[in-house]
């Protein structure tokens, strides 16, 4: 009798947890949901708009479905209309950014690497203050570089230059790869540099050789972390450059803002979108090979 | 000819002296360990030894030549080290060959040499896994095997059984063993684990604070330690020290423990300076395993003490016992019984004691 009784008592108490759990799952839904639609929305907008036609802006709403998959402010954003003077589109911006980020983004991380190897590896006196140092270039903000970053491209002969730009996104990316290949490589077992020393490898062998396989998660990290700020800049890129050795992003900036006539919507959307979406590739295609701990295991048991 | 040979040797890391004027000398074919508490200076030796770290005073020898300024890759040696460093990149073939490779050896000879090493560690079948896919034992006969291939003069092993759990420890450490009885090279083996030291080394160096405390063979370690350190880091539990004088009467020598008049024999100690040793404040040492319970020998000395805990570990009990207000520990068969807080009657093996001075700490 009691025993029925008290499962009859644990019977309501399940269902009565059940209930719960269900309306908290449901509520965790909605908010995700919400806030999903919150930061999709700006996207959706982008998207929809370059896709109509100006005559479809003009009647419709902002979040009316196009027409159709109308393709042709994306070709003008790409390539332009195809007459001379005043005629702006992405294209040659597009091909500049790729030669500046592309070498700036290897020779800061490659920099970055080995000064991380140094610090951690091949410690000297003093080490520790040019590590503080370096650190110290991650809280300098950009605009207090301009004047004096101006004056030595001139002096080097590269100012307004992909050339430039790239020097100036190395130096100021070379603090904050450095620090993210520090604090890799003081997890990575200095008796792993003694072996291979006492088995007669080099500086650069250990480097090479060694650290530098086991370094694929740090590597994708800092290329992550440079491309997404040396395409996305724009302070550096106006400054130091202007006319045909524009980066995209001031491309982007003097398309949208310069245009005379009727503001074209779909093709400022279209442009801000190709804009963006190599760091997107990036994130999708490295994001993939960002696992960590491929050195665990080979070390300790 | 010495195989290796430490001269005056000091090592500072700033102002702190990791290493004070070091003499060591191992013949060919000896397994030297060095042994010590943590931050003594053994791995720091060891380092210097194998060309890691720099030298301020002194020097090294490796077969009388002066290495003291060489490269670690040019002195002849192979290091085992405690995490591995097995390449965490390369397969255990690529981690095996990559000394010769750099000692741009031939073909024909790193092949050679490969087979024979991996044969006789038995890792020839895992000579294409990577390190991450082996497991706690393989990986140390790999980063053996990496040691083996080079065929040094001189192996040096850095705590290479501490990272294993306590099982793997006690068969690895028989395989050294074994590796050392077969190959006989010349091994230094650093350890914190005095059991790994005895049971290794053919001569053990003990150190504290940058300094070798003694350097012998396990049994004269174990039998005469030189001073009360190597006395009390030696032996679980260690050595028994009651603080007391001697006392010399009429050419017989007397040892009283603090605050009694129980007087104990000394006979047949071997005194390093038999001059002024009346009224001499030491240390009495005996350890726990050469108290018994039951007369074994003629000249035993028997006493009563009393007997305040009792820690039992399976083959053997632990007892502390009261002797003049001083807690000493004798180590009985797990059989016998031994009722607390009562006098029980023990006998001290006086054959096996180590006296020490008070103030120096030395062996007298």
């Amino acid at each position: 009798m009691q025993d029925s009784l008290k499962s009859s008592s644990y019977q309501q108490l399940e269902k009565k947890s059940k209930y719960t759990n269900m309306f908290l799952r449901w509520f965790l839904y909605f908010i995700l949901i919400l806030f999903a639609s919150y930061f999709i929305f700006p996207l959706y907008v982008m998207v929809v708009t370059s896709l109509k036609t100006m005559e479809e802006i003009r009647q419709g709403t902002l979040l009316s479905w196009p027409s159709g998959l109308n393709l042709e402010s994306w070709a003008v954003a790409w390539g332009g209309r195809g007459y001379g003077a005043g005629d702006t589109f992405l294209r040659p911006y597009f091909w500049n950014s790729i030669k500046m980020v592309v070498p700036a983004v290897f020779f800061s991380t490659f920099i970055g690497a080995m000064t991380g190897y140094v610090l951690t590896k091949w410690r000297f006196k003093g080490d520790q203050w040019v590590f503080l140092f370096l650190l110290f270039g991650c809280f300098i903000p950009f605009q207090a570089i301009l004047l004096p970053m101006a004056r030595t491209l001139g002096v080097l002969g590269i100012s307004n230059s992909v050339v430039g730009l790239v020097l100036v996104h190395t130096v100021y990316g070379i603090p904050f790869t450095t620090l993210f290949f520090r604090n890799y490589y003081v997890s990575v077992p200095t008796e792993l540099v003694k072996a291979a020393r006492i088995d007669g490898a080099g500086f650069f062998k250990i480097f090479f050789k060694i650290l530098l396989p086991i370094s694929a998660p740090i590597i994708v990290v800092t290329v992550i972390w440079q491309f997404t700020q040396i395409w996305n800049d724009f302070l550096f890129g106006s400054t130091f450059s202007f006319g045909e050795a524009a980066p995209i992003q001031v491309a982007l900036n003097n398309m949208v803002l310069s245009s005379t006539s009727v503001k074209e919507y779909n093709v400022d959307m279209a442009s801000a979108i190709i804009a963006g979406i190599p760091t997107l590739i990036v994130y999708v295609l490295a994001g993939k090979y960002f696992i960590r701990g491929l050195t665990s295991g080979a070390v300790k048991g | 000819m010495k195989t290796l040979k430490i001269e005056e040797l000091s090592k500072n890391f700033g102002t702190t002296e990791v290493l004070r004027k070091i003499n060591l000398e191992i013949d060919e074919g000896n397994f030297l360990v060095l042994l010590g508490p943590s931050g003594c200076g053994k791995s720091t030796l060891l380092n210097i030894i194998a060309g890691l770290e720099t030298i301020n005073e002194g020097n090294v020898f490796i077969d009388d030549y002066n290495v003291s300024k060489v490269e670690p890759k040019d002195r002849n040696i192979a290091m085992v080290f405690q995490s591995y460093a097995l390449y965490p990149s390369m397969n255990v073939k690529e981690n095996m060959v990559f000394g010769l490779k750099q000692a741009k050896t031939s073909k024909e000879k790193i092949e050679e040499q490969l087979e024979k090493v991996s044969k006789f560690l038995q890792v020839d079948q895992l000579l294409e896994r990577k390190p991450s896919q082996l497991s706690g034992g393989q990986r140390q006969r790999v980063a053996i095997g990496r040691a083996l291939v080079r065929e040094p003069r001189i192996f040096l092993f850095d705590e290479p059984l501490s990272n294993l759990d306590a099982k793997l420890r006690v068969e690895m450490r028989r395989e050294i063993k074994k590796l050392h009885q077969q190959l006989k090279t010349t091994v230094v083996y650093v350890t914190h684990d005095q059991t790994e030291a005895m049971s290794l080394g053919t001569r053990i160096a003990i150190m504290n604070h940058g300094v070798i405390q003694q350097n012998d063979t396990p049994e004269n370690i174990y039998n005469k330690p030189s001073n009360t350190f190597v006395a009390d880091f030696i032996g679980s539990p260690s050595m028994n020290l009651i603080k007391g004088t001697l006392k010399e009467t009429s050419g017989k020598i007397f040892f009283t423990a603090s605050g009694s008049n129980f007087e104990i024999p000394i006979k047949d100690y071997e005194f390093k300076d038999k001059s002024s040793l009346n009224n001499k404040e030491i240390f009495f040492g005996l350890r726990p395993e050469h108290i018994y319970f039951k007369k074994s020998n003629e000249s035993d000395f028997e006493v009563n003490l009393r007997a305040d805990l009792s820690e039992y570990i399976g083959h053997e009990q632990i007892m502390t016992f009261d002797y003049a207000n001083q807690e000493i520990l004798a180590k009985f068969p797990s059989t016998i019984k031994i009722e607390l807080a009562k006098e029980t009657k023990l006998y001290f093996d006086l054959t096996q004691t180590s006296l020490f001075d008070a103030q120096t700490e030395e062996r007298i």
